[in-house]
């Protein structure tokens, strides 16, 4: 299964859903404002370290850009994926969910 | 004669609440304050919550195909606004400090913004 989490986990808990419900070895995809989710140094930071150890944690290149963030801030075990990557990981995975 | 005729300058303020790019609130915001700008009143803005994320340096939305409006809050100094407030507490959360800020903002603690927000006439919020 593939997760999708497009929501600020300081204003959502879209993000907390998906980790409480995605079984181990899951991939979960942060995209738009779920970009923030992967960044060191903040009140969910220790959250998503430990989510990067049971489940396959990326985001968005291009979502992380266009917010003034580079890959230096992310939680460790977090992957950059494009466009491009967002497409295979689609293609990889039998079935998506989003979580809005 | 109404109020703006007659020259009664009220205390405007503007909420910044949300981050940029995911929703369309930060840009109609500026957007906001760019008209207010036209009207000679004392405008404030303060960024809150998600909305600090907004002054983050270095956006680059090329790939996304989006505007990127960051560099308009550099130019509202030339509209005369100048007043924008930043809140200690939401930074922290999202560990970010004043150095990654894209303009010097004046830096307030959680219970000094809810003060400065209580003087104002006119608050709007998003």
């Amino acid at each position: 299964m593939l997760h999708t989490v497009n929501k600020s986990p300081f204003e959502k808990n879209a993000l907390e859903s998906c980790l409480s419900h995605a079984v181990e070895g899951a991939s979960i995809l942060l995209i738009e404002d779920g970009v923030y989710a992967a960044l060191g140094g903040t009140s969910t930071a220790a959250r998503m370290a430990e989510a990067a150890k049971r489940f396959k944690v990326f985001v968005l290149g291009p979502d992380l850009a266009a917010r003034g963030m580079d890959a230096g801030r992310l939680v460790e075990g977090v992957g950059i994926v494009d466009y491009e990557g967002f497409v295979d990981l689609v293609a990889e995975h039998p079935t998506s969910q989003a979580w809005l | 004669m109404d109020e703006m005729e007659s020259g009664v300058v009220k205390k405007f303020m503007f909420v910044n609440r949300k981050a940029p790019y995911g929703t369309i609130y930060a840009l109609e915001v500026l957007e906001m304050v760019l008209i207010s700008a036209a009207f000679d009143q004392d405008v404030h803005l303060a960024f809150v919550d998600d909305g600090v994320f907004q002054l983050k340096k270095g956006q680059d939305t090329k790939a996304l195909g989006q505007k990127n409006f960051s560099p308009t809050y550099r130019a509202l100094d030339g509209y005369d606004i100048e007043k924008l407030y930043v809140e200690a507490e939401s930074m922290a959360e999202r560990g970010l400090t004043e150095a990654d800020l894209l303009v010097p903002v004046e830096v307030l603690s959680r219970a000094d913004m809810g003060a400065l927000m209580n003087e104002m006439d006119v608050v709007l919020t998003a």
